[in-house]
């Protein structure tokens, strides 16, 4: 087909789809018309929200449905539960999630509480240590150069690695944890509190300078807001590691929590229990991360992200 | 009355990596007190560093410098600066921004409600009464820049000093708030010095503008008295002759005695 025959077919196809208005002309009568098939028109609020519906929430369940479709297809080939068997078991785990029947044996709900709270005190340390380290950092040069070196040396680590020391200093398993959430959680808060802190825009501390605000003074007002968002963002990627490796540690440790109750499930031979598991870790993983990126939006100063 | 600010045979040398670079040398002003004098020139002939310089946030290599008979170490409150992009702090509200100069300057002999009441006059000579409570990021940028006005003026400085305060901003809010500068600084009296690259902003505003040569080794190449009577009307000057002769009179210098292609003075 020619370039010209082309190009005919396609100005035909727009003159179809974008007809012409020619208001006045034909007294009228064809205005109206057009009027009629103009596409701003007004929709009803039923139809703009079956319509972001449509936008927003079929991809979603898509991808969902398409991931259910490989487990099954997987399933039947491997003897892994498919997801009517899971769901069946799911219901049984979740009818009753806290119940005890003794340290070994305890529900969902108490080993992701368990998991939680070793979170929450390991996390909890690492922040107390990781900010103000971070701050110092970025503040003095010195200590910026002394400190990179051996960051740039333990960051890389495997978290895993550092049990044996947790184990071998506090001969007790569940400080072993927390030592491992602490020691691998602790890094990217303090790279990234000092980032911020180098990256004060050089206005705002000349405005410190001009009005000769106290030290403490430059910290609250302008140090610590401007490196906020930062932090911020320190705290949701040592967030994610840490429960990430929560799962790896307490499998080694024991005890209860998630980590060991897939690694028990396992004993069990209970795949099903462990597919559960793996479902409640990702949207327990998922949560923890909304929830400070809802934080971290209060914090946004330029009102880009809200 | 004596000389307000005094600056006598200073120089700039900055030091990098292909030598020494001389920014300035050979500079000499004295401004009056309640004297506005702006400081106009091509973009890079370091106007902005005599300013700095000045202010006390660069220091200067050799030479005098005095503010109110003493001499400028490091920056202070009694030289509030404007600066060409608002530096208003994001995460304050505009009256929080003004009341951590005026609880700086004031705080230690003042009660709290005194404070607020400097607070809110600053913010009322500037025409934002009304946006007090709200955060910068939720007014316009020739709202911004009031704001850093009222911030420097609360202080009650001995000099305001004004870095391009209205550069970054759009023709007609410039015009706006050119006219609101003249009467805010007639209305507190304030010895001013503004840099500037617009070359009606400096005649409207200023009792003297002062021209630099262009760098390396800029220094003032020329004065320009601007004896206007004041208040001075914009629509009125549109017309005056004496206006239009000292117009000429910088862009002669700007153009034809330091010329460059393409300048960006007009």
């Amino acid at each position: 087909m020619g370039v010209a025959k082309i190009d005919k077919a396609w100005k035909q196809a727009v003159a179809r789809e974008h007809p012409v208005k020619r208001p006045l002309e034909d007294g009228g009568r064809v205005s109206r018309k057009a009027m009629e098939m103009d596409p701003p028109k007004p929709r009803s609020r039923l139809a703009r929200i079956v319509m972001a519906a449509l936008r927003f929430g079929i991809p979603p369940l898509l991808g969902f449905a398409l991931l259910v479709l490989v487990w099954m297809l997987m399933a039947e080939h491997s003897g892994v539960p498919g997801p009517v068997k899971t769901w069946e078991s799911a219901l049984k785990v979740f009818a009753h999630p806290f119940y005890d029947n003794g340290p070994n044996d305890q529900g969902i709900g108490w080993n992701v509480l368990r998991s939680l709270s070793r979170i929450a005190i390991g996390f909890g340390m690492a922040t107390a240590a990781g900010i103000p380290l971070g701050f110092l950092i970025g503040r003095f040069a010195f200590l910026s150069r002394m400190c990179k070196p051996i960051i740039s040396l333990l960051r890389p680590v495997s978290p895993l690695a550092w049990l044996p020391i947790g184990l071998y200093v506090f001969k007790a398993a569940q400080p072993a944890a927390i030592w491992v959430i602490f020691i691998s959680s602790i890094w990217p808060m303090i790279i990234n509190t000092a980032t911020g802190v180098t990256r004060v825009p050089q206005d705002y501390l000349n405005v410190a300078r001009v009005l000769k605000l106290s030290e403490w003074k430059v910290f609250t007002k302008i140090l610590f807001p401007a490196v906020l968002p930062y932090m911020m963002t320190g705290m949701r990627l040592s967030m994610g590691i840490a429960w990430l490796v929560i799962v790896a540690a307490e499998m080694l440790t024991g005890g209860v929590g998630i980590g060991f109750w897939i690694w028990d499930e396992w004993n069990n031979l209970n795949i099903a229990h462990i597919i559960i598991a793996i479902f409640v870790v990702g949207i327990v993983g998922f949560l923890l991360d909304e929830v400070l990126l809802m934080a971290a939006k209060r914090f946004d100063y330029d009102g880009s992200g809200s | 009355m004596s000389d307000h600010v005094h600056i006598e045979n200073l120089s700039k040398v900055f030091d990098t990596r292909k030598g020494r670079f001389v920014a300035l040398r050979d500079v000499n002003l004295s401004v009056r007190e309640g004297e506005f004098v702006s400081i106009i020139g091509h973009s890079g002939c370091g106007k902005s560093t005599l300013l700095n310089i000045i202010a006390g946030l660069n220091e200067a290599t050799s030479g005098i410098l005095l503010c109110g008979g003493r001499e400028i170490a490091g920056p202070g409150p009694d030289r509030a600066v404007v600066f060409q992009n608002h530096s208003l702090l994001p995460w304050m509200s505009c009256f929080e921004n003004v009341y951590l100069a005026v609880e700086r300057v004031f705080g230690k002999e003042e009660r709290k409600t005194d404070l607020k009441r400097r607070t809110h006059a600053a913010l009322d000579i500037v025409g934002l009464a009304h946006a007090a409570h709200k955060l910068p990021r939720e007014i316009s940028g020739g709202m911004k820049q009031r704001v850093g006005i009222a911030r420097a003026l609360s202080m009650q400085p001995k000099v305001l000093l004004l870095d391009e305060p209205l550069g970054a901003l759009d023709a007609l809010t410039r015009t706006h708030l050119q006219d609101e500068l003249l009467r805010i600084v007639a209305a507190s009296g304030c010895t001013t010095i503004m840099v500037t690259h617009d070359v009606d902003e400096a005649v409207l505003l200023s009792d003297r503008v002062v021209m630099m040569t262009h760098g390396p080794g800029a220094t003032i190449g020329a004065v320009v008295h601007v004896d206007l009577p004041r208040p001075r009307l914009r629509l009125g000057l549109a017309n005056d002759r004496d206006y239009h002769a000292r117009r000429t009179a910088l862009l002669e210098f700007l153009y034809e005695r330091q010329g460059v292609a393409g300048g960006e003075a007009a």
